[in-house]
C-alpha cells in the first residue's frame, strides 16, 4: 500500500503512541488461530439484499480465499443465494480503483478534462476548494434567515449499503457540520414509501414483525414483491412453509407473472396502479361482511383521510403538477368509521375487477383470506408498492386491511416491507441519512428533535438546519438548475440508478457550475460521469455493521486490506472534515455561541468531540484470539467505529429521549452475536413490536399499544385509486416496468465482475408477450429498440424466460451498464415519499 | 523380333502386368482395411461434442454427412464447428460444445434446410422436437441447489423452462426452515441445447449435456408402463374390475381405487341413532 | 539435366514471361478465387463502412430487401457441397456417390448441385477440377517444380492405374461400413475445408503429400493415387474442350512439354502420333487441361480447341487412345 508522506507521518505517530501504551497494533501480529488449511474464518453479513444472511469468510495471506453460508445464522442456516455464493469474488474485479482520479487538463482540474491519477491530498484539496466556495455562497444566501429557511449548495448522496457508522458519520458531517440537509440515501429510490407509511400509520419506522412470521403464518400475500428472486433465502423459507404446513396459501399480486407465480395458489396479474383499487376492495369486503375486529378498532385505531389529487412529484412547471389540486399535500384529518366505510364503499368487486383486470373469483378469494379471522396472514412487498407514485397510499391501504382485522403485531400476522438493501433499515433509516431526518426517527422539521440532537452532538443551539433538504430526485434537478453545486456520491451508482438520466441526472452532473465526486471501488457509470473519483474500500475491507429488514443489527470485523490507496467511506468523510475550519462552515454568530470551537476544524468538533474519539486504539480480537486490522483506527488514532456507534446509541438511550423504541445493545456485544433485533432492552431482543409480552414497551394489561403515536393508536388512512403519471397511449403503446434479477445486485457493478454470474445472465433482455412481439415483427432473441419520450435503447427480446408479461406490458431489468434502462424511465415520484416510480411509464418498441 | 520372342515378352509383360495389378490391389486393399479400422475408431464421438439439431443417429450421420460445412455457415450464433484432423471429432463433421457455445434454439432452425444430404433431418421443423443430446444433472453433491442454496440458473436459462427443466420443492431437513429447489430434467422435453451447461455457475458444470445414447436409459423391451398404457388406451387393457364387497364393521367403508379403508369420523358416529326414523321405529321387527 | 533446369526458357524468350506463364497464372487465379469466394462476405466493405458513404447506404437498401445478405458469404460451405448467394447449389459427385453408397437419400439441392457439377465437367473435361479448382494442385505443382530445381530423379514406380483401385476402395468402404470413410482422410477436401473452416492437423497430411511428390514419386499423388482425380477423369472422356497439338509439325523436340506435364503419357499420341494416324487432339481423359504445355512451348504447338477440331481420323483412334489411361 502506498502511503502519502502525510499518512506516513501520521501512522508512525500512531504506532509510536501505541507502542508507548503497550498495545500491539493490528497488522503487526498475524493471526493466532486458523484452520488446517491455514484459513482464518470469521462472520460477516452478506453484502447484498435486505435479507441479511450471515456468511463465514476465510482469509489466508491477506486474501479472501473462501466463504460459506453461516450454519449458525438464524436467518439463513448456512445457505446462500447465487450472489452470496460468489461473495469473495466481488472484491477482486480486475478493474478495482486503487487511487484517486481527477479530471484534468494541462495539469489542472478541468470539468472537461481527462481522468488522471492524483494523490489523496490533491484530490481533497481540489474537492475542498469547490465545497468551500459553495458553502460560502450558501452562508451569504442564508445570512439573516431563520434555521428553518436555510438552503445549501452542497449535497451528498449516500446509501443503504453504507455501514451503520458510515451513515451516521455522514449524517453528522452534513447536518451538524455543514448545516446542510442535502443528504439523501439511495433508499429514497427503495424504501421511502414504506418509511412514510410506517410513520404515518404507526409513528415509528420499520416492520413490527420478523422473519419468524414466515413459519407462523397460514397465508402469504405478495403485493408487488418478486421474493423468489430478490429475497431468495426468505422465499426458500416461505416455500418450505407452503410445502410443509397443511392448508397454507400463497397469493401473489403483480403486473406480470414472475417466479413467485410458480408457487402461487392465487396468482393475480393486475393493470399497473390498480393495486390501490384492489386494496380498497378488500377493505370494503371486510366492512360489508362485518368481518372487521371491532374491539381492536375501538381500542387501537384512529380513522383518517389524506388529501387527494396530489400530483406526481414532477417539476412544478409540469402540466400534471399544475393540474393537481393538492400537489404534494399529505396532512391527515380525522374521520369516523362510517366515513371511512363510505369512502371505500364504491370499491365493489365489479369496480376492482374493471380497474385491475383481475378475475373476480381471484379477487374474492384474496378478500376472503384477509376476512377470515382464523387465517394468519402476512403481507409482503418490496418495490412494487414502494416505487409507486402513490406509494405511501398503497402501503397505508395494506396496513388498513391488517388493522381492520387486527391481524398485526403477532406471530404470523402483520404487514412486512422487505427492504431491498443490506442496511436500508440499519443505516439509511435508523441513523438519519434522509434529507428530512435525524438519527432514530427524529426529523429536522421539529425544533425539539433538533434541540435533542444538538445536545447529543454538543452543538450550540440553532446549529441544525430546520428546512428539509433536497431529496434524491430533487438533487439532480437542483444540480441541473445550478442551485446545488457540489455533490458527493458514495456507495452507490446513482447515474445508472436514477430515473430520467438523459434529461435530469446527466445534464446535472456535467453542468460546468458543479463539482461531482464519486466514491466507488469500480469505474461505474457514475464514476464515468464524475469529476473526481475516490477509490473505496468495500465490505470486508473495513469494520462494518448492517441492519436487515427484520430490525436485526449485524457486525463484522475488517477481514482484509483494500487494494492500493483505496480507503473506506468512513475514512473519506472523517478525513475530508479536517479540510474545514469552523469559521469556513459556520457563521460568526453561531460560533459566538460556542467560542471553544473557534479555530478548530470540523473534524475536531464532530469526531474528536470526546465521544467519537472516546475509545483508544485497541486490538480487535475474536474469541479464538485472531487479531484483525482496523485501518481507520490505525489512521485516526482512536476506534472511530465504536465511538460513532456508542454516540449514536445516545439517541436511543439518553434519559430524555423523545422517541423510545430503538434501543440497541452495546458495540462489543454485537461483535459476539449473529445479530440482534431491536429494540434490545436488558440484552433481550424484540421479535414482535407493539404486542404485550413480546415488546417491553407495552405494559402489562395494555395488550397492543402503537406507542409511536402519542395516543397509542395506529392510523387507518383512506385513499382512493388515482391513475399513474404516464400511461400507454397510441404512440407509446406499452407499459414499461423495470426491476432486478436474482443473479445481479442492483446496477451490477459488483456481480457483473464475477465471471460466472456474468455468464449466467450477461445482458438485460426485454421480456415481452409473444403476441406483442409478433405484432412488431419481432421474434425471440432478436434485437428490439425501446423508446420512451425520454430516451431509447436496444435489447434482446425474450418471450419465454422467467418473467411472463401480459399483453401490453414489457419488463426489463436495470443491472446492465451497457443498457442504461433509466434513460427510458420517468422521474415521477410519490409526492409524499419522493420515491420514484420505476415501474410505470409508456414505451414503444420496434425492430432494432 | 521373332514371333516367339514377341510372344514370350508378351507373356512376361502379361505376367508382370498381372503381378503389378495384384500388388496394387493388395496394397490398396490393405490400405482400405486400415482406413476402415481407423475410421471405426475415429468415428466414436467424444461425449462433450454435440451434433446440430436434427442430426441422424451417429452411425447414420457419418454415412450421410458429406462434411460440407453449410450448417456451420448458416448458424447465426457461430456455435457450430467442423471437426479437424487431430480432434476427437470425426474430421469435417459439425458439432458444438455446450459449455462454451450451446445451441440457442432458433425457431427457424437455419442449419437444417441447407444440409444437402438429410444428415440433418429436414423433417424437423419445430426446434422443440430436436434431440441433440440430453441434459443430465451429473453431480448432486456439488450442485448448489441440492445444498439448499438459491441458484436455479439452469432452470431459468432453459428455453423450454418448465417442461425440460422443472423445479421440485423439497423440505430442507438440515435447516428445518428452508425449501430446496431441485432442478429436474425431463427427457421428453429436453432438446440437449446445452444452455444450462453453459450457464452453470460451478467451476465444472454439475449439469451437462451428453449425446442421447450416453445419457438415456432404456426400459427392457418387454416392459410397458401400466398407467401410461391405460391412459393411452383410455381404458383398462383387460376387462374392468368388478365391484368388490367387504366384511366391514359399521361406520367403516372401503374405497378400492382411492384411499382404501375409510373410518367415518366419530362426530357422525356420536349419536347412536339413524337419520331414518323408520330404523328406530322398526327396530326388532326386521325378521318378522 | 541442364536442359531440364531450363524448362520453358525458350518459351520465355519467344513469348515473354507472361506469355510463357499465361495459363499457369490463370489457373492460380482460378484456384485462389474459388477459395476466396468461400471466405469473402457477400457485401464487401459493409462491415467497415457502417457509418457513412454511398456504398453503405446502397448496401443498407439492399439489406432491407434481402436481410440475410448481411452475414452471407458469396459461397457457403466447401467443395463437398456449397451454396452460392443462397441460390445455386453445387455438390461434389464423388462424395455424394459415397454418401449414397452409405445409404443416404440425397436432398433436392444436392441432386441439382450434382447435376450442375457433372454437366459442367462433362463439358470442360473432368480433370479440369484437378488443375483449376483443387487446392492440392498448388502443393503438388510446387513439389514438382522443386523436384526439377533440385534435380531429383529417383521415383518409385507406382502404377498410374493405382488411382482407380483407390477409387474403387473409396466406394466399397461406405458400402461395407455405412460411413463415408474416405472423407476422414481425403487430403483434397481436407485442405480446402481446412483453409475455409480451420486446418487442425491437416497440414501434416498436406506436407506429407508434398514430400511424397518431392522425394518419393514424381507426380505421385495427383497422377497415381488420388481417387478424386480418378473419379473426375471418368467425366472427361467425351468432353469437347481439349488441348490440341495443332502445329505439331513445328515441334522442335525440346521435350519441355513432357517435363512439365503432370500426366506426361497423354501428350505422346497427340504430338508424335501423326505416323500412326493419332492426334493432334489430346484425347486422354487424364489430361487435366492445365495448359502448361501451351505455356512452355516456344513454337506454339499446342492450343485449346474442340475435340472435333482436328482434321485427322479422330474416330479411328479414339478407342486406342482411351487405353492409354
Amino acid at each position: 500500500m502506498k502511503l502519502t508522506r502525510r499518512d506516513f507521518v501520521k501512522s508512525n505517530a500512531v504506532a509510536a503512541a501505541a507502542a508507548a501504551a503497550g498495545v500491539t497494533l493490528p497488522g503487526i501480529k498475524t493471526a493466532a488461530a486458523a484452520d488446517a488449511d491455514g484459513i482464518r474464518w470469521d462472520k460477516i453479513a452478506c453484502r447484498f439484499c435486505g435479507t441479511g444472511c450471515s456468511v463465514l469468510v476465510g482469509v489466508k495471506d491477506g486474501q479472501m480465499v473462501a466463504s460459506q453460508g453461516d450454519p449458525d445464522a438464524p436467518v439463513n442456516k448456512g445457505l446462500n443465494c447465487i450472489k452470496g455464493y460468489f461473495l469473495p469474488k466481488i472484491m477482486y474485479g480486475k478493474d478495482r480503483l486503487t487511487q484517486p482520479l481527477l479530471r484534468k487538463s494541462g495539469g489542472k482540474y478541468a470539468k472537461d478534462g481527462k481522468f488522471e491519477p492524483v494523490s489523496w491530498d490533491e484530490a481533497f484539496d481540489v474537492m475542498a476548494e469547490h465545497w468551500k466556495k459553495a458553502i460560502k455562497k450558501s452562508m451569504e444566501e442564508n445570512a439573516g434567515k431563520p434555521v428553518d429557511k436555510m438552503t445549501s449548495r452542497v449535497g451528498m448522496f449516500g446509501s443503504g449499503q453504507w455501514t451503520v457508522w458510515e451513515g451516521y458519520a455522514a449524517s453528522k458531517f452534513m447536518k451538524a457540520g455543514l448545516r446542510s440537509n442535502n443528504l439523501d440515501p439511495n433508499a429514497r429510490h427503495c424504501m421511502a414509501s414504506a418509511v412514510g407509511a410506517f410513520i404515518r400509520a404507526f409513528g415509528i419506522d420499520e416492520p413490527m414483525g420478523c422473519y419468524d412470521d414466515l413459519e407462523h403464518a397460514d397465508a402469504f400475500v405478495l403485493w408487488g414483491a418478486n421474493m423468489a428472486e430478490m429475497h431468495p433465502i426468505l422465499w426458500s423459507r416461505l416455500t418450505d412453509t407452503r410445502l410443509t404446513k397443511p392448508d397454507s396459501e400463497v397469493h401473489v399480486l403483480s403486473t406480470y407473472e414472475h417466479r413467485c407465480f410458480e408457487l402461487a395458489d392465487n396468482g393475480m396479474v393486475f393493470i399497473p396502479q390498480s393495486d390501490l383499487a384492489i386494496a380498497n376492495y378488500i377493505a370494503n369486503y371486510i366492512i360489508q361482511n362485518k368481518a372487521y375486529n371491532k374491539a381492536f378498532l375501538d381500542q387501537h385505531v384512529n380513522f383518517t383521510k389524506t388529501p387527494t389529487d396530489i400530483g406526481y412529484g414532477l417539476r412544478p412547471e409540469h402540466p400534471l403538477e399544475k393540474a393537481a389540486k393538492n400537489a404534494g399535500k399529505g396532512k391527515l384529518s380525522k374521520i369516523s368509521f362510517d366515513e371511512y366505510a363510505a369512502s371505500v364503499a364504491e370499491y365493489t368487486v365489479d369496480k376492482a375487477h374493471e380497474i385491475s383486470g383481475v378475475p373476480k373469483d381471484k379477487l374474492e378469494k384474496l378478500a376472503k383470506l384477509y376476512a377470515d379471522p382464523k387465517k394468519k396472514v402476512v403481507s409482503y412487498w418490496t418495490m412494487g408498492m414502494n416505487q409507486h407514485t402513490r406509494g405511501v397510499w398503497i402501503n397505508g391501504l395494506v396496513y388498513n386491511i391488517h388493522l381492520l382485522m387486527g391481524k398485526i403485531s403477532e406471530p404470523g400476522n402483520g404487514p412486512f416491507s422487505l427492504t431491498g438493501q443490506p442496511s436500508a433499515c440499519g443505516t439509511a433509516r435508523e441513523v438519519g441519512t434522509f434529507c428530512h431526518r435525524l438519527p432514530a426517527d427524529l426529523v429536522v422539521k421539529k425544533a425539539p428533535h433538533r434541540a435533542f440532537s444538538e445536545k447529543i452532538w454538543k452543538l450550540p443551539e440553532g446549529t441544525l438546519n430546520g428546512k428539509v433538504g433536497y431529496h434524491a430526485v430533487l438533487m439532480h434537478r437542483m444540480l441541473k438548475d445550478s442551485k446545488m453545486n457540489t455533490f458527493w456520491v458514495m456507495c452507490n451508482n446513482n447515474m445508472q440508478a436514477a430515473a430520467n438520466m438523459n434529461e435530469e441526472s446527466y445534464p446535472g452532473w456535467r453542468n460546468p457550475d458543479n463539482f461531482i465526486t464519486v466514491s466507488d471501488p469500480y469505474p461505474t457509470v457514475s464514476a464515468q460521469a464524475a469529476d473526481l473519483i475516490l477509490p473505496t474500500a468495500m465490505w470486508a475491507e473495513k469494520e462494518g455493521a448492517y441492519g436487515n429488514a427484520e430490525r436485526r443489527t449485524q457486525f463484522w470485523r475488517q477481514q482484509i486490506k483494500a487494494p492500493g490507496e483505496a480507503r473506506s467511506d468512513l475514512w473519506q468523510i472523517m478525513e475530508f472534515s479536517k479540510r474545514f475550519t469552523m469559521e469556513e462552515v459556520w457563521p460568526a454568530e453561531l460560533l459566538d455561541k460556542a467560542p471553544e470551537y473557534k479555530g478548530k476544524t470540523l473534524f475536531d468538533v464532530l469526531y474528536a468531540n470526546g465521544e467519537v474519539n472516546k475509545f483508544p486504539v485497541q486490538e480487535v480480537k475474536d474469541t479464538d484470539g485472531n487479531v484483525y486490522e482496523n485501518d481507520e483506527m490505525a489512521l485516526f488514532g482512536f476506534y472511530p467505529q465504536k465511538g460513532l456507534f456508542e454516540e449514536y446509541r445516545l439517541f436511543n438511550s439518553a434519559p430524555d429521549i423523545i422517541k423510545k423504541g430503538h434501543e440497541m445493545a452495546d458495540f462489543d456485544t454485537y461483535h459476539k452475536v449473529r445479530g440482534l433485533r431491536w429494540p434490545v432492552i436488558n440484552g433481550k431482543e424484540t421479535l414482535w413490536r407493539f404486542r404485550e409480552g413480546y415488546d417491553p414497551h407495552v405494559a402489562k394489561g395494555e395488550g397492543v399499544k402503537f406507542y409511536g403515536k402519542p395516543d397509542g393508536r395506529a392510523n387507518i388512512i383512506t385513499a382512493p385509486y388515482e391513475p399513474a403519471a404516464e400511461s400507454p397511449d397510441k404512440e407509446y403503446d406499452l407499459w414499461l416496468c423495470t426491476g432486478r434479477v436474482l443473479e445481479h445486485w442492483h446496477s451490477g457493478s459488483m456481480t457483473r465482475r464475477v465471471p460466472e454470474l456474468y455468464r449466467a445472465v450477461p445482458d438485460a433482455v426485454v421480456y415481452m408477450h409473444p403476441k406483442d412481439a409478433k405484432k412488431r415483427r419481432l421474434r425471440q432473441g432478436q434485437m428490439a429498440k425501446l423508446q420512451t419520450r425520454r430516451g431509447e435503447l436496444v435489447a434482446r427480446v425474450e418471450t419465454r424466460g422467467r418473467n411472463r408479461t401480459p399483453e401490453g406490458l414489457v419488463y426489463i431489468p436495470w443491472f446492465d451498464a451497457h443498457r442504461l434502462v433509466n434513460k427510458l424511465t420517468l422521474d415521477a415520484t410519490d409526492p409524499l415519499s419522493k420515491e420514484t416510480d420505476y415501474k410505470k411509464c409508456a414505451v414503444k418498441i420496434s425492430r432494432a | 523380333m521373332s514371333d516367339s520372342a514377341k510372344s514370350k515378352t508378351k507373356g512376361v509383360n502379361r505376367r508382370q502386368f498381372m503381378g503389378d495389378m495384384l500388388k496394387t490391389a493388395c496394397g490398396v486393399g490393405l490400405m482400405g482395411m486400415g482406413l476402415g479400422f481407423y475410421a471405426n475408431k475415429a468415428d466414436a464421438l467424444p461425449a462433450m461434442a454435440i451434433r446440430p439439431p436434427g442430426a441422424l443417429p451417429e452411425d447414420e450421420f457419418l454415412g450421410a454427412c458429406i462434411r460440407c460445412g453449410l450448417c456451420v455457415r448458416d448458424c447465426p450464433y457461430d456455435i457450430l464447428k467442423l471437426g479437424q484432423l487431430g480432434d476427437d471429432v470425426p474430421t469435417g463433421t459439425p458439432y458444438f460444445t455446450a459449455r462454451t457455445g450451446p445451441c440457442e434454439m432458433c425457431e427457424d432452425i437455419p442449419c437444417i434446410p441447407v444440409c444437402p444430404t438429410n444428415a440433418l433431418d429436414h423433417s424437423l421443423t419445430d426446434i422443440r422436437d430436436s434431440r441433440m443430446g440430453l441434459a443430465v444433472l451429473v453431480d448432486q453433491e456439488t450442485c448448489i441447489a441440492f445444498l439448499g442454496l438459491r441458484c436455479e440458473v439452469c432452470f431459468n436459462i432453459c428455453p423450454i423452462r418448465g417442461d425440460a427443466i422443472t423445479l421440485e420443492y423439497q423440505h430442507n431437513d438440515r435447516s428445518g426452515k428452508h425449501a430446496l429447489f431441485i432442478p429436474v430434467v425431463h427427457s421428453d422435453a429436453c432438446t440437449g441445447c446445452g444452455l444450462c451447461e453453459k450457464a452453470c455457475i460451478l467451476e465444472e458444470a454439475a449439469i451437462k449435456v451428453f449425446p442421447m445414447h450416453l445419457a438415456k436409459g432404456e426400459l427392457g423391451k418387454h416392459y410397458r408402463i401400466g398407467w401410461e398404457e391405460k391412459e393411452n388406451a383410455g381404458k383398462s387393457l383387460v376387462a374392468p374390475d368388478i365391484e368388490h364387497q367387504y366384511n366391514l364393521p359399521e361406520g367403516v367403508r372401503y374405497d378400492l381405487q382411492g384411499e382404501g379403508l375409510i373410518i367415518e369420523s366419530k362426530e357422525d358416529a356420536e349419536l347412536p341413532i339413524s337419520s331414518n326414523p323408520l330404523d328406530t321405529l322398526n327396530r326388532g321387527l326386521e325378521d318378522k | 539435366m541442364a536442359k531440364q533446369l531450363e524448362v520453358g526458357v525458350e518459351a520465355i524468350q519467344a513469348k515473354g514471361w507472361f506469355g510463357a506463364h499465361k495459363w499457369l497464372i490463370l489457373r492460380r487465379i482460378s484456384q485462389l478465387s474459388i477459395l476466396g469466394l468461400f471466405l469473402l462476405p457477400a457485401l464487401p466493405g459493409y462491415q467497415s463502412a457502417t457509418d457513412a458513404g454511398a456504398l453503405a447506404s446502397f448496401w443498407n437498401s439492399l439489406l432491407e430487401m434481402w436481410p440475410a445478405l448481411e452475414n452471407m458469404k458469396v459461397v457457403k460451405g466447401n467443395l463437398a457441397a456449397s451454396m452460392t448467394l443462397d441460390v445455386i447449389p453445387l455438390t461434389d459427385p464423388h462424395i455424394l456417390l459415397q454418401a449414397i453408397l452409405a445409404g443416404v437419400e440425397p436432398h433436392k439441392d444436392a441432386i441439382i448441385g450434382v447435376i450442375i457439377v457433372i454437366g459442367f465437367y462433362l463439358l470442360v473435361s473432368g480433370r479440369v477440377y484437378c488443375s483449376w479448382v483443387c487446392p492440392v494442385n498448388m502443393v503438388t505443382d510446387a513439389a514438382s517444380w522443386l523436384r526439377r530445381k533440385l534435380g531429383i530423379k529417383s521415383s518409385s514406380r507406382i502404377n498410374r492405374s493405382t488411382r482407380y483401385w483407390m477409387l474403387g476402395m473409396t466406394l466399397i468402404l461406405p458400402l461395407i461400413t455405412g460411413s463415408i470413410v474416405w472423407e476422414l482422410f481425403n487430403p483434397v477436401s481436407m485442405m480446402f475445408r481446412g483453409i475455409v473452416f480451420g486446418l487442425g492437423m491437416a497440414w501434416v497430411l498436406i506436407l506429407g503429400i508434398f514430400l511424397f511428390d518431392l522425394l518419393i514419386s514424381k507426380d505421385g499423388w495427383c497422377g497415381r493415387l488420388c481417387p478424386v482425380g480418378a473419379f473426375y477423369s471418368l467425366l472427361g472422356s467425351k468432353s469437347p474442350l481439349k488441348v490440341v497439338a495443332a502445329k505439331r509439325e513445328q515441334c522442335n523436340d525440346c521435350m519441355d512439354c513432357f517435363v512439365v506435364c503432370p500426366e506426361a503419357q497423354v501428350i505422346k499420341p497427340a504430338l508424335k502420333g501423326a505416323d500412326k494416324g493419332l492426334g493432334p487432339v489430346i484425347l486422354s481423359s487424364n489430361c487435366t487441361n492445365c495448359g502448361r504445355c501451351i505455356d512452355v512451348c516456344a513454337k506454339d504447338v499446342f492450343n485449346f480447341g474442340k475435340r472435333s477440331s482436328d482434321e485427322v481420323g479422330m474416330n479411328n483412334v479414339s478407342d486406342s487412345t482411351a487405353q492409354q489411361h
